[in-house]
């Protein structure tokens, strides 16, 4: 009986031995031919591997580049773009593409596509190539806006030729040079139909520094492609020869891996890292101090202005008075993030705010004047020490934000706390993360029905210009999964003229792009159609023991430490080039 | 013989539709919406890209239709052994995903239920007649099988994979490698086993002992017992029939447990990140995945159902009264 059971406990062992080895995926094409010995290995060694952890949520459920949920690296690592912007310097860097430059005109753009790069099957990278690679954008399962500015995209000899309709629309435009990944014609003309999504290119065929290695429910595998061309054309070289992107687990576990050094980089936001940082494990931060990383997006308290007492400007102005961001900076994050600037508008684009209005207009933490301000528009304090609505029913906002998003809970009890203090009612909670989508954006039958809620859906980029057109975008998108920008329903025409205006003002006119911010920045700080709170973090730490010269304050080279979507073409690819090995051998 | 099978299977069947139409009901009434969900997360695109995306979703998932027809869609797919496309997983269909994570959650379930069920009985039929044991495993015992699986599992993570470093902390094997017919690959994949199985085994266990000791001495103190003593039979002979009367209590506890042990595995799974149904479950409820949930539940559903039936069959084998009756007579 006993020996039975220990046989059988043996078989289930068993079983999923060759059940995961079931599950193995076959070695990349051109492994035998790249001359490269590592390709066909089933064992990592240590010194040629970067472990990272922070963008995948699940299993990497697909590789093409074009859907926006696809496996860490797979625009970046595999997939390249045709140039890099560093949001740092505020410097586009010329990358599949040579170089790229407007007419006198202003209104037809040519793309010098770059010489020597092949893709890696061995073939060589075309004008035709990009020319593909855009207008693939055409197929309208992907839902671009790109040719509702875009006319007509023309190969030209070793150069692309993009002409506009009307004044194109630049800021936008130069956005897209950098994120449009550019994919091999002869490979994706047969899958761009209705159904590309379906198309899951594992194992694809692309220009950049890695290929698919192998893929697990919990791991995405890179392997160096030797053949990179930037090595020849710009002298560059990635530093591990494989990359293994571990599927996010718990904080505990993501701890305990990256203290122990099983973690070389991690992207995620781990309690108390200030701590770690200062307590000699080893680990380190963007910024060796406070606030330790670079910000990647705003958090935003969106009201719904289309309720009262939200839809009055006085009452959202005394809202943003009424709350002290340092308190959510300090008590909760223990200063990894900072304050946010009364124009909400991140770090990086600092010299499109215009001070001296934000210092005349901008709302600052002071519960005493917002209680003034409060009395002035005529919120009477009611018995319960609040204040009441204008017709004397009480008020009471309901501030929700997801489930387990435990920095975000206690910022919500902070912000009812401070509102508390000059009289405002605001009930925090956290329900589910669907019942919170559903209440922001409404469903097909239902408007949205939130009160108060805390976003951040838009990150860092080239141009100021994704801010407003989140703020202030026009028409109303319909409630349902789509509805992702104006979240709080504001309807400012004037605003939304000059948010196209400054899509439509040349990347290189600063002057111009200065003074049509500067006339939003007007609009919003007096109207407050959303209230910035902090600028959420870059969340990068590193462990030191295996990799080093990690991306930080005082790098020479700029690079961003993370892994995310849209990063490593905004300069985190120079991580790679840069980073290197702490003890040679092992 | 056939009857008693006859009424067991048709209350089995009655079982397995009722619990997968509640299986069906649940997620659907979680509030939310899973695309917004899944559109929600690829934040950054332009409206006109989610709205092409929730678009392509909701046709892919059938999510546009009425819920009545979603309803005999899914019997009629469930009848062809279809479970539908999962969310989570990005229109990858259920069934695949369930057939890379069963293995894991089998290779923790069978070995931890049986081996603590047989260490548990030996070591609980033990300590009834020794005082030593008695005073040793009796306490552990009840600590063990007070002891949440969950914590359990975080307190072995933390000695032995965090601080000792004996265990790797996380994963159904190692990060540096890949599933090879290798010796090296072998000893990863139990070393990365190790845990989770220990946490399971060791809350088990304590459970069984402590039911065994004491059926054992219920059963060494009854009338049968005291009788056989008074013939004069040697202890082995009284101790080997009572072992086997109190025997048959702990199988039906093995059978009403089953179910408990299996949310057990789940949340053992998640502590350690082991790449099993648990985990698939956890990720299924945090992305609003109808059809992966449902599929979990379902197979779940039926281990269960077929392990009781096992047990059910296993039981007419050790107690004669049950074949008594079947064949219409009584005990």
């Amino acid at each position: 009986m006993h020996k039975g059971k220990v046989s059988l406990s043996l078989l289930a062992i068993l079983s999923i031995v060759v059940a995961a080895c079931g599950t193995s995926a076959t070695p990349a094409p051109g492994a035998s031919s790249s001359g490269l010995p590592a390709t066909d290995t089933t064992v990592y060694p240590r010194a040629q591997t970067l472990y990272t952890s922070g963008k995948q949520w699940g299993a990497p459920p697909t590789w093409n580049p074009f859907d926006s949920n696809s496996a860490m690296g797979v625009v970046g690592l595999q997939y390249e773009t045709l140039f890099l912007y560093d949001p740092i310097k505020d410097v586009y860097t010329p990358w599949l593409a040579s170089g790229g430059s407007w007419d006198s005109t202003n209104t037809i753009y040519t793309i010098n596509v770059r010489q020597g790069v092949t893709w890696s099957d061995g073939s060589a990278f075309t004008a035709a190539d990009v020319a593909f690679s855009i207008n693939i954008y055409q197929n309208t399962t992907l839902g671009s806006d790109l040719f509702t500015f875009v006319k007509a995209v023309t190969v030209d000899g070793n150069n692309v030729v993009v002409t506009f309709q009307g004044t194109p629309a630049y800021q936008e435009w130069m956005q897209d040079l950098y994120n449009m990944p550019m994919v091999p014609a002869k490979i994706w003309t047969q899958y761009n139909n209705a159904d590309i999504f379906k198309f899951l290119n594992q194992n694809g065929v692309g220009t950049g520094p890695y290929t698919y290695k192998t893929a697990a429910q919990d791991r995405m595998v890179w392997v160096k492609n030797p053949k990179w061309w930037a090595t020849a054309a710009l002298n560059l070289n990635v530093a591990p020869t494989y990359i293994v992107d571990i599927v996010n687990s718990s904080n505990n576990v993501a701890l305990g891996e990256l203290l122990s050094g099983g973690l070389d980089l991690d992207n995620n936001y781990l309690p108390g890292i200030a701590q770690i940082v200062n307590g000699g494990y080893g680990i380190t931060t963007y910024y060796a101090g406070p606030p330790y990383m670079l910000s990647g997006n705003t958090a935003w308290l969106i009201p719904n202005t289309t309720k009262p007492p939200l839809n009055d400007p006085a009452f959202r102005r005394a809202l943003a008075e009424a709350i002290n961001p340092m308190n959510v900076v300090v008590t909760d994050y223990g200063n990894i993030v900072a304050a946010a600037d009364p124009t909400g508008l991140l770090p990086e684009w600092s010299k499109y705010i215009d001070m001296a209005q934000v210092k005349s207009l901008g709302a600052t933490y002071d519960a005493t004047k917002a209680k003034a301000d409060l009395a002035a528009a005529g919120y009477a304090v009611g018995s319960d020490g609040f204040v009441t609505n204008k017709d004397g029913s009480p008020i009471k906002l309901n501030l929700e934000v997801p489930d387990g998003w435990s920095d975000w809970m206690e910022a919500e009890n902070l912000i009812a706390t401070d509102a508390k203090a000059a009289g405002i009612n605001i009930v925090p909670s956290h329900p589910a993360y669907a019942t919170v989508v559903n209440d922001e954006k409404g469903t097909s039958s239902a408007a949205p029905t939130f009160d108060l809620v805390i976003n951040n859906d838009v990150q860092i980029g080239s141009t100021p210009w994704v801010y407003y057109d989140y703020i202030f975008r026009q028409p109303q998108i319909a409630a349902g999964p789509a509805r992702n920008r104006n979240y709080e329903q504001y309807d400012n025409a004037t605003a939304w003229a000059l948010v196209q205006k400054l899509d439509q003002t040349p990347t290189a006119d600063l002057a111009d792009m200065q003074k049509i911010c500067s006339q939003l920045q007007q609009i919003q700080l007096t109207n407050e159609p959303v209230i910035p709170l902090w600028y959420n973090g870059e969340w990068s730490q590193v462990n030191n023991s295996v990799w080093t010269n990690w991306p930080s304050s005082t790098s020479t080279v700029s690079a961003q430490p993370a892994t995310w979507n849209g990063y490593w073409q905004m300069g985190a690819i120079f991580m790679l080039t840069t980073i290197t090995l702490k003890t040679p051998a092992s | 013989m056939r009857r008693y099978f006859g009424r067991k299977l048709f209350t089995y069947l009655l079982t397995f539709f009722v619990a997968a139409t509640i299986d069906w009901m649940i997620p659907r009434f979680m509030p939310g919406d899973p695309v917004a969900v899944l559109v929600a997360k690829t934040n950054g695109l332009s409206p006109t890209a989610a709205r092409a995306m929730a678009n392509y979703y909701y046709n892919l998932f059938g999510l546009n239709q009425p819920l009545p027809v979603q309803y005999l869609n899914f019997w009629n797919s469930l009848l062809h052994g279809n479970l539908g496309l999962s969310i989570y997983g990005n229109g990858t269909p259920v069934i695949d995903m369930i057939w890379g994570a069963v293995p894991y959650t089998l290779a923790l379930l069978i070995p931890a239920i049986l081996l603590s069920w047989w260490a548990g009985n030996t070591f609980g039929a033990l300590a009834a007649r020794r005082k030593y044991l008695d005073n040793t495993i009796l306490p552990v015992g009840y600590i063990l099988t007070a002891t949440p699986y969950m914590w359990l599992a975080i307190v072995l993570s933390f000695v032995l994979a965090f601080s000792l470093r004996i265990f790797p902390m996380a994963g159904g094997y190692g990060f540096n490698l890949e599933p090879t017919l290798t010796w090296l690959f072998f000893t990863d994949l139990v070393a990365h086993w190790a845990l989770p199985f220990l946490s399971l085994f060791l809350v088990m266990f304590g459970g069984w002992a402590i039911g065994m000791r004491n059926m054992i001495i219920y059963e060494l103190e009854s009338d049968y017992s005291r009788y056989l003593a008074a013939l004069g039979a040697p202890q082995g002979l009284i101790r080997k029939y009572a072992f086997r009367n109190a025997m048959l209590p702990q199988i039906t506890g093995l059978a009403l447990q089953l179910g408990v042990i299996v949310a057990g595995a789940l949340v053992t799974e998640i502590v350690f990140s082991y790449p099993g149904l648990g985990h698939l479950v956890f990720a299924a409820i945090q992305n609003e995945d109808y059809f992966l949930l449902q599929g979990i539940f379902l197979f779940i559903i039926i281990g269960v159902l077929a392990a009781n039936f096992i047990v059910d069959i296993v039981y007419v084998m050790v107690d004669p009264r049950t074949r008594v009756a079947m064949r219409g007579g009584t005990a």
